[in-house]
């Protein structure tokens, strides 16, 4: 039995006290991050209050202790995700993971003649990295087109994928529409034409579930943060044999067997060739609790929960009369609207006055705007605390409507 | 300037919203311009000024944005015609106060008064900021000519 109420209770930030406008808030833009629960914010704590030390650097227990903290969270986040301990690269996030990539490998292994595919729905983390990429290299970026609906099929990656492709770079889950991507579909057709597929798992990872292995996918990229951890720690997965083969995107200390003044350097292996400097230990910890977090709930348990909340919301919504939805038949918590005749940022500014948080903008997926031919969209996305009173609450404010001056008068 | 009440500020809003004067490309390449967006990434403005001899002879503005950078801008567009760059400096700097919660002179803002409520909503702050930002940068260096 999924009881959402039991599971609020392990979030300070829903504790009941926070207001927005003398409101209770209404938490609706978790697709941008989620709160933490308490298990999450003690192991950060526990880190700077109890357990303060560097890895890879020291002599003594601490440092020690530090180190195989550290290894237990990749342990954790492997499993998670059903990849190999030594695959899993910490980074600052999904932006530091697709960069990675980009650097480590597309500037080393692409030539002029070869392309890469996105498709229109890419967050600018996984559009700009590849148009440098393409800069510096002179490869040609290609897109894929999606299906009327704004979904990417396999059909639509075969009419356009050839021997050119090098790379195959799209979102499991877009940030905007929030439709699931075939990924195991599209990781076949990539490797028949030898191309590989990396896979933006920000908004994905966090609420289906994750197999890197039965996908047979070459990387994938997630936040923390999207997760119920911390921020400024993510992840890269990779297949071995092509972390093994790429270049470090940061050189320094941690990353080096050893090197001399004539610049002869040894590089250590995956995963440590990629994690030069101090990392962000706390958030490492921080982000091995949110995974426990999530799996004490259980990931099918959270999906269907969001499923659920989808269902209630579109049947509530059905007769709004000025409600836009523009992704109706997506498969996650991801809500994608407008309401007739008034601008997306008024909208959301209305909301805010209700206590209402979505977000409202182009959501970086700037390329996507031609696309669903309108300059701006709300976004209203749930998450694994998100109640129906919730969804209740945003509809009432829909259905409301009101003046968008409101939110200055009233 | 007479006290406005939360109806007119409304009133006034809406209007230059919905029927902006002087939302429209410049005719003639005379025109300065300045390409304006926010950080939180909707509002996205060209803004244009024609100036001779130290005084503003029109102002206009175009591009995508909410009900409070659509209708500051235009308001802003109108009050700075016809003025000195002093002038203009005057009425910009006594606008940003206002919006900033700090003491202006009502006198000289018109309807621009109608945006003191900003504040009320803080992510819209810089909505409300993006015309007078835009124009200031605009006359800078007629400015500091002088």
């Amino acid at each position: 039995m999924y009881d959402v109420y039991e599971i609020r209770k392990k979030f300070p930030m829903l504790d009941g006290t926070k207001k927005m406008h003398g409101k209770p808030l209404v938490f609706l833009d978790n697709a941008s991050t989620t709160f933490k629960p308490q298990s999450v914010i003690d192991e950060v704590v526990k880190y700077y209050s109890l357990a303060t030390a560097n890895s890879h650097r020291g002599d003594y227990d601490l440092c020690y202790q530090m180190d195989c903290e550290v290894e237990k969270a990749r342990k954790t986040v492997a499993e998670f995700l059903n990849g190999e301990f030594k695959e899993v690269i910490f980074t600052s996030g999904t932006s530091m993971s697709i960069n990675l990539i980009a650097y480590g490998y597309g500037l080393k292994f692409l030539t002029k003649d070869d392309e890469i595919l996105i498709t229109e729905a890419e967050h600018a983390s996984n559009v700009l990295p590849w148009f440098r990429v393409s800069e510096l290299t002179g490869c040609k970026i290609s897109y894929i087109p999606l299906d009327e609906e704004g979904k990417l099929t396999p059909e639509n990656l075969r009419k356009v994928i050839s021997k050119k492709t090098k790379m195959v770079c799209v979102a499991h889950v877009g940030n905007v529409l929030g439709f699931i991507s075939p990924v195991k579909e599209l990781a076949k057709i990539a490797h028949e034409y030898g191309a590989l597929i990396a896979v933006d798992g920000a908004q994905s990872v966090p609420h289906i579930e994750t197999d890197v292995k039965d996908w047979n996918i070459d990387f994938l990229s997630f936040s923390a943060h999207k997760m119920c951890g911390p921020t400024g720690v993510g992840i890269l997965w990779g297949k071995y044999e092509l972390l093994d083969k790429m270049d470090p995107f940061l050189s320094g200390g941690g990353m080096n067997a050893k090197f001399d003044m004539c610049g002869n350097i040894e590089y250590l292996t995956p995963p440590s060739k990629f994690e030069a400097g101090t990392m962000n230990l706390a958030g490492i910890l921080g982000l091995r609790a949110a995974i426990e977090f999530i799996n004490s709930i259980g990931i099918k348990n959270i999906h269907e929960h969001e499923t659920k909340l989808r269902q209630y919301f579109l049947e509530q919504a059905k007769d709004i009369e000025d409600l836009i939805i523009y992704n109706e038949h997506g498969a996650t918590g991801i809500i994608t609207f407008n309401v007739k005749g008034i601008f997306a940022q008024d909208e959301a500014t209305l909301l805010n006055s209700k206590g209402i948080a979505v977000r409202s903008g182009e959501h970086c997926a700037k390329i996507l705007t031609d696309f669903l031919k309108t300059s701006a969209t709300c976004r209203m996305s749930t998450y694994l605390y998100t109640t129906k009173e919730d969804i209740d609450t945003f509809i009432s404010a829909l259905r409301d409507g009101g003046d968008i001056l409101d939110a200055y008068f009233d | 300037m007479p006290i406005l009440t939360n109806q007119m500020m409304r009133e006034i809003i809406m209007d230059h919203y919905t029927y902006p004067r002087n939302k429209r490309d410049p005719q003639t390449d005379k025109y300065r311009k300045i390409h304006m967006h926010s950080d939180n990434c909707i509002d996205d403005l060209d803004i244009h000024i024609l100036e001779e001899n130290g005084i503003v002879i029109d102002a206009c503005f175009n591009g995508v944005g909410c009900a409070i950078s659509t209708a500051s801008t235009d308001i802003l567009c109108e009050l700075v015609k016809e003025k000195n760059i002093a002038q203009v400096t005057e009425i910009l700097s006594n606008y940003e106060a206002m919006i900033r919660e700090k003491p202006y002179d009502q006198d000289i803002l018109e309807e621009a008064n109608a945006f003191m409520n900003t504040s009320k909503q803080a992510a819209r702050i810089r909505c409300a900021l993006i015309g007078c930002t835009g124009i200031e940068e605009l006359i800078k260096d007629e400015k500091e000519e002088k």
